[in-house]
């Protein structure tokens, strides 16, 4: 009893579908935003100072590409700053005690995992929302780094600790930006090309549905708290390197732009959709942002109404526009 | 001209509509189109005052979108509502119930954190000065309401500190505390015990004294014509036809409401089974379920039968790892099975398909062949990475076995029918290679068409000797495809039946827990 | 209601028991004056958890409330420098006014175009801040660029509690009467508790949560300008992070972030057991750094116990479990 005709695989080629998506439209943004800049700044064109405005979002991407993965299962992070501030803490105690740079690197990847698992074990374990777990740790992760550090700061880190943050591994291509586009391959394929991947997209649309098909949800979701700590740890080390001292507001704020360049990159903050190179699109896009007012002399604040206006308008334009499509 | 107008008016009504009063409320050619749906198709339903009219039809016939357009939820693309002959709007819930038109929703849509008289006033509470709210007015009014229902609710109580009868009868006040001209009740005696029930029936009787047209949905037939003064049948959306009560059968509804002959041929299939392949001893839970024990041939398809509420699919999702029980043992092919994760379950060979489709069955949002090799990824991937080709193709191989309707592998489930989509669910776990299939309402909310097939294809699965548990409240479904019923009532096994005992009146009285025989119901 | 009734009183009990904790070492922290200057200092907290309360319990959230806060004090501000003649209660009426308005655009936003609450005031939020930025130059309003007038209201003295006490406790009667005794109040806690009953109750869920941002806009609005004047000072960065102190104030208060429970009394227990922490550090002699991984460990705590108590029970089907229950 076979029906006359087989049913087809797909009716739309994966180019076609692609051509039509989300990361199409941002992709014209970011080069859009690329030519203006170029004749906006004189200066903008120059291979050291692209080199340099990587470094406004290598950071960022790096915890947004674990964030893109945690929203879509329908979870956030709103820790990961804090995350930083702790592990970035840790390192500075560290160096104080005389580790060296091996040891520094371990100590903070440690505590990012650290702060990961105690973040997922409330999530799943107690079964806590976990937007309000995160408001906490990300007070507490962050206080920690207070009544460690008061008003001072670390400083003294070993020379070689600097090729994190400082470092080029050719010409103008920085550690930073090769880790950046390291972890966005592996984020990418863990995401699109594997089993996990497919159990994350399955969560975030339907987290029973997912259960009764035999996915192991919390497991699943742990996993991804701790993914994110690990980024948040990889990202202190970077910045901490960068900037070579260390202090309890290190990286305030993050949260939300890293929030919002995943959001940006079309991650539905539902769950349930979203990629990585939609992601890897909108750090460019927010990085040249930044990085052409920059240019102009636009000081910082100025640009979190543009990113903040981005965040709004990119998810209330689609809607504007159906609404005005099929009438409200 | 004036002739032509005239010959109209003499051909269309005829003597019996004439002689009736104007309907209370009226839906005249309503249509309802969603995006790609036509719910509901040029539907006429009339309301009397001081009847009870029964709307009878299939799932999907239509009969939640009526309830939603009459109450203001939904609005209608076409056609017209007649409250007393005219004309009118609801352009919100609001609109309706102002308008006296009160509905008790099948689904409980109350509030678990409000205590009884906040649910039952909210929204229209009485107000004291400066238009604020009079509690001590309030829970007199509420308890009020309730003793006249025969209910000693307090209406302080929480609501979720209460049973879902108690909630019942919530929702039943509620709707008595608008002044209703018009009361809808759909289906409400889904989730009430024998006594409750025709406490109910007292109740619709002095609503009836009371002069209020009500609309009764129901699937029970004998309820139906119980209470009854009228009917309307809906099928796929459309009005099929409406009367009297006592002018019709049991069999010309059912007739009318499925659209062919009454007798719904089941597959025939011969008895012979093989080995026992899962056999349950004593299993328990804490609140839920207790010393339930049976065992399963490969080959067998064991039905279980009960009321809404009797444990069921507690025992399913138990058997399926979702829920831990507190005692008892599975074994699987004579090997004990630790089974504590649907994941677990899948590896023993135990799948379970689940009455809440949209919930727990499918993945609305992804593609219908991720659907099918999602608890499958294991054999479709190499090392963890996904293989496309395979997913393809294992699913094309099942949901062509299926025979499933889709326009493409990589169509987004939600897009298809219930029936379809229920197809899909079947599809993901017989790619397991499952040795148990558990079947929980297989052919709940799916069309006659689709039903059928559902009903062949598991004949189909038996004889090849997979094990089958079909859960369902369906008599006629349940007689028809089981070799073995167990019944279960209140959380236990009420009786085991097989062969000359599984009779419609052996099943009743057992979910039930009636000792005498049904006669004196009946009448 | 009795379990409700009970996570409010274990709440206050602690910080009973936080008072007399600290009383036993440091006795003046407990005198009358210092309890009603505590009071006093975490007035602005009060009036934001409020507004934050009713927000929660619509199923959102509001992030936006201390930019908000920190615009609406830099435009009364501002206005004061260019007008020092306009009168105080010229200067609140704005200050509402303000805040109002920045609520409705985040209600709007919800509302007819259904964005979900978190993305929605996480931009408002930078927005706002960055509006204090374009506005005022990223200059600082200082105490001796303001008007007598308008630093005196807060502290003016009324029945021996300065004014801004006095607000919060107006506020605090005003919200007990709006949530239980209103239709609004109620239909909070419907949208919350179930939206999708709601519909079918005729109550319209957006326009309450509009509503419901609006109410939250207005007092962080009128804490704006309290929160300047009492300070006596404006710059872009004024409470910075004081959202998160409001939604911990309704979490510690057994406001459910799931929307839908949550009381009056509990948001308010909630502000004052981090007003009493934040002023008691000092005086035990530790360090105020403490004090926001203590609030991050309360917040933790809170919800993980909320949790359990209001743990939703199975369907119980069998009779004697259900006797036994």
């Amino acid at each position: 009893m076979s029906l006359s005709h087989p049913i087809p695989d797909r009716l739309q080629s994966p180019l076609a579908r692609r051509l039509k998506s989300w990361e199409s439209l941002l992709l014209l943004v970011a080069v859009a935003i690329f030519v203006a800049n170029c004749f906006a700044s004189p200066y903008f064109l120059d291979a050291w100072n692209l080199s340099d405005a990587t470094f406004n979002f290598t950071e960022k991407a790096m915890i947004a590409f674990a964030m893109a993965l945690l929203v879509i299962a329908g979870d956030i992070d709103l820790s990961v700053a804090s995350i930083i501030a702790l592990c970035s803490t840790a390192m500075g105690a560290a160096v104080q005690a005389g580790v060296g740079t091996p040891g520094l690197v371990a100590i903070g990847l440690g505590t990012g995992l650290a702060a990961g698992a105690f973040n997922g074990a409330l999530v799943t374990r107690l079964a806590l929302p976990s937007i309000v777990v995160t408001i906490g740790t990300m007070s507490l992760y962050r206080g920690i780094a207070y009544i460690v550090l008061g008003d001072q700061a670390y400083r003294g880190y070993p020379d070689s600790f600097a090729f994190f943050g400082q470092g080029y591994v050719f010409w103008v291509v920085s550690f930073e930006f090769v880790m950046f586009a390291l972890l966005a391959v592996v984020f990418g394929v863990l995401l699109h090309k594997t089993n996990f991947g497919r159990s994350v997209f399955a969560i975030g649309n339907n987290a029973t549905g997912a259960l009764f098909s035999g996915i192991r949800v919390q497991r699943v979701r742990f996993i991804l708290f701790l993914l994110t700590g690990l980024m948040s740890g990889i990202a202190a080390i970077c910045l901490t390197s960068r900037l070579g001292s260390t202090r309890p507001s290190i990286a305030m704020g993050w949260e939300l732009e890293i929030v919002t360049m995943v959001v940006l990159g079309g991650v539905s903050i539902l769950g349930g959709a979203g990629s990585i190179p939609g992601v890897v699109i909108a750090a460019f896009v927010m990085g040249l942002v930044t990085f052409g007012l920059g240019l102009l002399n636009v000081p910082g604040i100025v640009m979190s109404i543009v990113i903040g206006a981005l965040l709004i308008g990119v998810i209330a334009l689609p809607r504007l526009w159906s609404m005005l499509r099929w009438g409200a | 001209m004036l002739m032509q107008t005239d010959t109209r008016a003499d051909t269309r009504p005829d003597p019996a509509v004439m002689a009736r009063p104007t309907p209370v409320l009226a839906l005249d050619g309503i249509t309802k189109t969603f995006p790609g749906v036509r719910a509901l198709s040029n539907v006429t339903l009339k309301l009397y005052a001081g009847e009870v009219t029964a709307l009878v039809g299939e799932n999907g016939a239509g009969k939640s979108t009526v309830v939603k357009t009459l109450t203001g939820i939904y609005q209608p693309s076409a056609g017209r509502i007649l409250l007393d002959g005219k004309e009118i709007r609801f352009a919100s819930a609001q609109a309706a119930a102002d308008a006296g038109i009160t509905a008790i929703h099948q689904e409980t849509v109350l509030f678990d954190e409000l205590s009884v008289a906040e649910n039952i006033f909210l929204g229209h509470a009485p107000r004291g000065r400066f238009g604020l709210i009079d509690w001590a007015q309030t829970h007199a009014r509420a308890r009020e309401i309730l003793q006249g229902i025969g209910s000693d609710l307090a209406p302080t109580a929480r609501l979720r500190d209460l049973g879902i009868a108690s909630k019942h009868m919530v929702a039943i006040a509620r709707a008595l505390s608008i002044d209703a001209r018009v009361v809808i009740m759909d289906e409400p005696t889904a989730a009430l015990s024998h006594k409750e029930i025709h406490e109910l029936y007292e109740l619709v009787d002095t609503l009836k004294a009371q002069g209020k047209a009500i609309l009764f949905i129901s699937h029970k037939f004998d309820e139906i014509f119980r209470i009854a003064d009228n009917y309307t049948v809906f099928r796929d959306g459309q009005f099929i036809g409406d009367g009297r009560i006592e002018d019709t059968d049991n069999d010309a509804l059912v007739q009318m409401m499925v659209g062919r002959e009454v007798a719904h041929v089941f597959p025939k299939r011969s008895p012979s089974h093989g080995d026992d392949v899962l056999s349950v001893t004593d299993y328990s839970h804490p609140t839920e379920f207790e010393d339930i024990s049976f065992s399963l041939k490969q080959g067998e398809i064991l039905g279980f039968y009960g009321l809404v509420g009797a444990g069921r699919s507690e025992v399913m999702q138990s058997l399926f790892g979702i829920t831990r029980p507190s005692g008892g043992a599975i074994r699987i092919d004579g090997a004990a099975q630790q089974i504590r994760s649907p994941a677990e379950a899948i590896a023993a060979g135990i799948v379970y398909v689940p009455e809440d489709r949209g919930h727990q069955g499918a993945i609305t949002a992804l593609p219908i062949f991720q659907n099918v090799t999602l608890p499958s990824l294991g054999r479709t991937s190499r090392r963890g990475f996904l293989r496309l080709a395979e997913e393809f193709a294992l699913a094309r191989q099942y949901c062509e076995r299926l025979e499933l309707r889709a326009a493409s592998l990589d169509t987004e489930l939600g897009t298809l029918s219930g029936g379809n989509q229920q197809k899909v669910v079947i599809a993901k776990w017989l790619a397991t290679q499952p040795r148990v299939i558990i079947l929980d309402e297989p052919t709940k909310g799916i069309d006659i068409g689709s039903k059928a097939a559902v009903h062949d294809f598991m004949a189909e699965l038996a004889a090849q000797g997979l094990a089958v548990i079909m859960v369902s409240s369906e008599i006629p479904e349940v007689l028809g495809m089981s070799d073995r019923i167990i019944v279960m009532r209140e959380g236990r096994m009420a009786a085991e039946l097989s062969g000359d005992e599984m009779t419609p009146e052996t099943l009743v009285r057992h979910a039930a827990g009636i000792t005498q025989a049904l006669t004196e119901t009946r009448t | 209601m009795s379990i409700l009734k009970a996570r409010e009183t274990i709440l206050a009990g602690a910080i009973l028991a936080l008072l007399l904790l600290i009383a036993t070492r440091f006795p003046a922290f407990v005198s009358p004056g210092n309890l009603a200057a505590v009071f006093n200092d975490t007035s602005p907290l009060i009036l934001l958890a409020l507004g934050q309360m009713v927000v929660i319990l619509t199923k959102c959230i509001d992030l936006s409330v201390a930019a908000n806060l920190a615009l609406t004090g830099m435009c009364t501000a501002m206005l004061n420098i260019a007008f020092p003649g306009l009168p105080v209660a010229a200067l609140l009426l704005i200050a509402v006014a303000l805040g109002t308005v920045m609520g409705m655009i985040n209600g709007l936003l919800v509302w007819k175009l259904d964005i979900p609450s978190i993305v929605v005031t996480l931009g408002t939020m930078t927005i706002f801040r960055g509006i204090i930025f374009l506005i005022s130059e990223g200059k600082w309003v200082n105490s001796h660029e303001m008007s007598d007038a308008f630093k005196a209201f807060p502290r003016a003295e009324l029945l021996g509690l300065p004014m801004l006490s006095w607000i919060a406790i107006v506020t605090v009667a005003a919200f007990f009467v709006l949530m239980t005794r209103t239709a609004l109040g109620r239909a909070v806690y419907a949208v919350g508790g179930n939206p999708n009953a709601a519909v079918y109750t005729g109550i319209d869920v957006g326009r309450t949560r509009f509503a419901a941002y609006t109410i939250s806009g207005a007092l962080a609005g009128l804490t704006g300008y309290l929160w300047v004047s009492r300070y006596a000072v404006a710059y872009v960065d004024i409470a910075g992070g004081f959202e998160l102190d409001t939604v911990a104030a309704a979490v510690i208060g057994g406001v459910s972030i799931a929307g839908g429970i949550g009381s009056v009394a509990g948001a308010v227990l909630g502000a004052l057991f981090l007003g009493v922490i934040k002023n008691a550090l000092p005086v035990v002699g530790i360090s105020p750094f403490w004090q926001l991984a203590i609030s991050g460990a309360a917040i933790i705590l809170a919800v993980a116990f909320n949790a359990k108590a209001g743990k939703t029970k199975g369907r119980i089907i069998l009779r004697k479990a259900e006797t036994a229950a």
